[in-house]
């Protein structure tokens, strides 16, 4: 396997796990202010993603200077012409990451409903721009020979691209109510455990139709071959059987399909890309590939060992977190947010 | 508008502001992280509300310094997409390190950090901050190696025919003299930051007579402790940096100088008011022979003038103009070291007030105590419009012209900056009222609130 090949590999990691992780800490702010009734509550479901959230958003940033790292010319080509959009991406995270800190430090309703709704804002727009985003990546955008961009936002804003956010969005938001139910208790949980199951079946309609969508409008399923293999199939199933786990009161299983179904969906969108990274819709000869866009062979063995040491410790710490913090968050604890 | 002068100044805006947080960060990560580790040693419950007083303030700067931190991992490839495309190969590399080993622990262990205390031992939740202090200087290393890289290319080599430079030693890029000036440099600027902004607060309680006197006096004791070492060190580190400069980037000093003609022995100016358009001063106090002393440490020694540098650089680079703004170079190069001394002289005072153990100020004591929180503020920034303003016009030191990196106007326009820095300065601007206002809240509220994180 080729050193472009490997940080392809490590780049769809990242981001399945800036999916699988924010995934759900979206979701538990996208559910903020409709699942709770009080002040308490707001707190208390804040604090079941307080310890984790601000690592689960490294995992984009990692991605990110991964792909400056490696594949200068996709960085470079990606985000100018995306300017607006990540732009707005940003300005929502920037309003997500101060709410937590902020919304509990002073006692005044109005202060914490601003934040919030921030949190929810900060947490939905970042997820509906991530789905367009990655639609854009497979279905082309205007990219001219010299690898720029010639199209405008309205190029970005199709069908396809804002199905893909929407399906995108109600994944991640089943993905958080699952693990909502996880991690509180009473009436929390129940409430909880009432959006799952209303979530699941446009959730995974949507994610159907997305897929027949992406047939049509798409060279992935071409691309993958005439049999695509279990991964996009998996992806489906995991997320259909949600539902069964979820009537046998069996979240943590639900929680892991959810996980393995975001997971298998990113896998599927990126071995669809491959070897391309963008692809240009105005010559498939533009495309952006990871041949023609990547660092020298020596920048990318050096960023390859220390991601092939590190990203393992970073997993295995970060799930230590998890197991610190594996108790619910009850009426009783004491909420640090 | 044109899109160049809107994205260095929409880059300027963001990184000056991303730095009002970084320092007191390090700092004060390491400060917090030091009482923590008194508490665990001696048992105290006085350090364990120490800890989490000056934590608390520290977690609020914090989450403004990643939120800030986030649009600069995005904004290379964003406005500057020629300069990503230039270097991608050099300057990714340690960004993409610094996260995998900086930005991911910092986080991480931050959260376990803030959640912990009820479920972690205490020497784990300890070394949770220390983890956290060691991270955010690890970023900071790791940050300063992309940024000498544009100070002062090392490690790489511009194959024939090919646009961009290749890396070809990454020792070379580490080990760079430059990283190795600048980041003492910088660290101590952090450690000064933290111990100037507990003297302040601490005299202020003092003053005050607020409950838990004893607390405060052990911060101020520590704060001047920090602030006098931190203060010493990042003087010493310029020094040595600017000496460096001379032989990496001399019209960087020069600029600095207002030094317009080669000199030797070189005076140094005091004050000077000059004619940037005809290259001259208009009114100048110099002591003589001074620069070439703090150059050299010697009396005798030829420092460059702006004129000769301009000249030998248009032989080696082609035609154009190599200077850079000389006001904004030699104004905040003073604002910076006229800070620095003053620092050092307050330091010195607090320290001196620490070790009489005499905790009761005059009113002028006291308020020159206070306001010297910004001291450091105005030191770190000016210094770093400096380092930035005065490498222009390259953006890559003799590489690449800072007007052959920014974004292509087709790509992203002039209105589109327009609104994304309209927005960027309205967002900051409520980003800097609201962080204000609440590390004010829980500043003035004192150590005996420190044991609530949150509102009643």
């Amino acid at each position: 396997m080729d050193l472009q090949t490997l940080w392809f590999i490590i780049i769809t990691f990242l981001f399945i796990g800036f999916f699988v992780l924010e995934g759900f800490d979206f979701g538990v702010g996208i559910l903020l202010p409709f699942i709770s009734r009080d002040d308490r509550e707001r707190r208390s479901i804040i604090n079941t993603i307080g310890p984790f959230w601000d690592g689960n958003e490294v995992w984009l940033i990692t991605a990110t200077s991964g792909m400056f790292a490696a594949f200068p010319e996709w960085y470079a080509t990606l985000f100018s012409a995306l300017y607006l959009p990540v732009m707005i991406m940003l300005v929502a995270l920037i309003f997500r990451g101060v709410a937590f800190e902020f919304r509990s430090k002073r006692d005044n309703p109005a202060w914490r409903s601003f934040w919030d709704w921030s949190i929810f804002g900060g947490s939905i727009v970042p997820a509906l721009l991530w789905g367009i985003a990655l639609a854009n990546f497979i279905r082309g955008v205007p990219v001219d020979g010299s690898m720029h961009y010639t199209g405008g936002l309205l190029n970005l804003l199709n069908p396809y691209a804002l199905l893909c956010g929407i399906t995108a969005t109600l994944i991640f938001t089943l993905h958080g109510a699952i693990f909502l139910t996880l991690k509180t208790t009473g009436v929390l949980q129940e409430r909880a455990m009432n959006f799952a199951k209303k979530l699941w079946a446009p959730a995974t309609l949507l994610c159907i139709l997305f897929m027949a969508y992406t047939t049509i409008e798409t060279d992935l399923f071409h691309h993958l071959g005439v049999n695509p293999g279990i991964i996009p199939v998996f992806s489906v199933l995991a997320l259909i059987s949600v539902i069964f786990m979820l009537q046998k009161n069996a979240a943590g299983w639900a929680f892991a399909m959810t996980s393995v179904a975001i997971a298998f969906s990113t896998i599927t969108i990126f071995m669809g890309l491959y070897p391309r990274l963008l692809v240009s819709s105005l010559n498939p000869a533009w495309s952006l590939t990871i041949y023609n866009s990547s660092s020298s062979a020596y920048s990318l063995g050096i960023v390859s060992k220390v991601a092939l040491i590190f990203v393992p410790i970073i997993v295995l710490y970060q799930g230590w977190s998890y197991w610190v913090f594996r108790q619910r968050v009850t009426g009783d604890s004491e909420l640090e947010y | 508008m044109d899109t160049l002068l809107l994205a260095r100044t929409q880059f300027a805006f963001t990184s000056i502001f991303h730095f009002f947080f970084i320092p007191l960060t390090l700092g004060l990560s390491i400060f917090t992280a030091l009482l923590e580790t008194a508490y665990v040693k001696t048992g105290k419950e006085k350090y364990k509300q120490l800890t989490k007083f000056w934590g608390h303030l520290f977690l609020i700067n914090f989450a403004v310094g990643v939120v800030t931190g986030i649009v600069m991992e995005f904004q290379f490839g964003m406005s500057w997409s020629e300069y990503a495309r230039f270097v991608g190969d050099i300057f990714g590399v340690p960004l993409a390190i610094e996260t995998l080993l900086a930005f991911f622990v910092e986080s991480t262990f931050l959260g376990i950090w803030i959640f912990g205390w009820e479920r972690l031992p205490k020497v784990l939740h300890a070394a949770s901050i220390w983890i956290v202090a060691f991270g955010s200087t690890m970023s900071a290393f790791w940050i300063l190696v992309a940024n000498s890289f544009m100070q002062s290319p090392t490690g790489y080599t511009m194959p024939a025919g090919a646009s961009r430079p290749e890396l070809t030693d990454i020792m070379a890029l580490i080990f760079n003299p430059h990283v190795w000036q600048q980041f003492p440099h910088v660290l101590a600027g952090g450690i000064v930051t933290a111990g100037f902004f507990v003297i302040g607060i601490s005299t202020w309680h003092l003053m005050r007579k607020s409950a838990n006197r004893n607390g405060y006096e052990t911060s101020l004791k520590f704060g001047a402790i920090f602030a006098f070492i931190g203060t010493v060190i990042v003087i010493l580190a310029g020094h040595s940096q600017m000496q460096h400069l001379l032989k990496t980037q001399p019209m960087k000093v020069a600029a600095a100088e207002a030094l317009w003609e080669s000199e030797n022995p070189a005076s140094f100016s005091l004050f000077t008011i000059g004619d940037e358009e005809g290259l001259k001063d208009v009114f100048s106090i110099r002591v003589p022979k001074l620069l070439s002393f703090l150059a050299y440490n010697s009396f005798e020694g030829e420092v460059k003038g702006i004129k000769n540098l301009q000249k030998e650089y248009e032989v080696q680079y082609g035609p154009g103009n190599y200077m850079p703004s000389i006001v904004t170079a030699y104004w905040s190069f003073r604002v910076m070291a006229g800070s620095g001394t003053l620092m050092l002289l307050i330091a010195l005072l607090a320290l001196y007030k620490v070790i009489r153990e005499s905790y009761t100020f005059s009113p002028l004591t006291g308020a020159l105590l206070f306001w010297s929180i910004l001291l450091p503020w105005l030191a770190n920034s000016s210094g770093w419009l400096l380092a930035e303003m005065g490498r222009q016009p390259w953006l890559v030191f003799g590489l690449l012209k800072t007007e052959q990196g920014v974004s292509p106007s087709s790509v992203v326009s002039s209105g589109e900056l327009m609104i994304s820095l309209a927005v960027f300065i309205m967002l900051y601007a409520a980003l800097a009222v609201t962080d204000f206002l609440l590390m004010k809240k829980y500043a003035v509220a004192g150590i005996e609130s420190g044991k609530e994180r949150v509102a009643p």
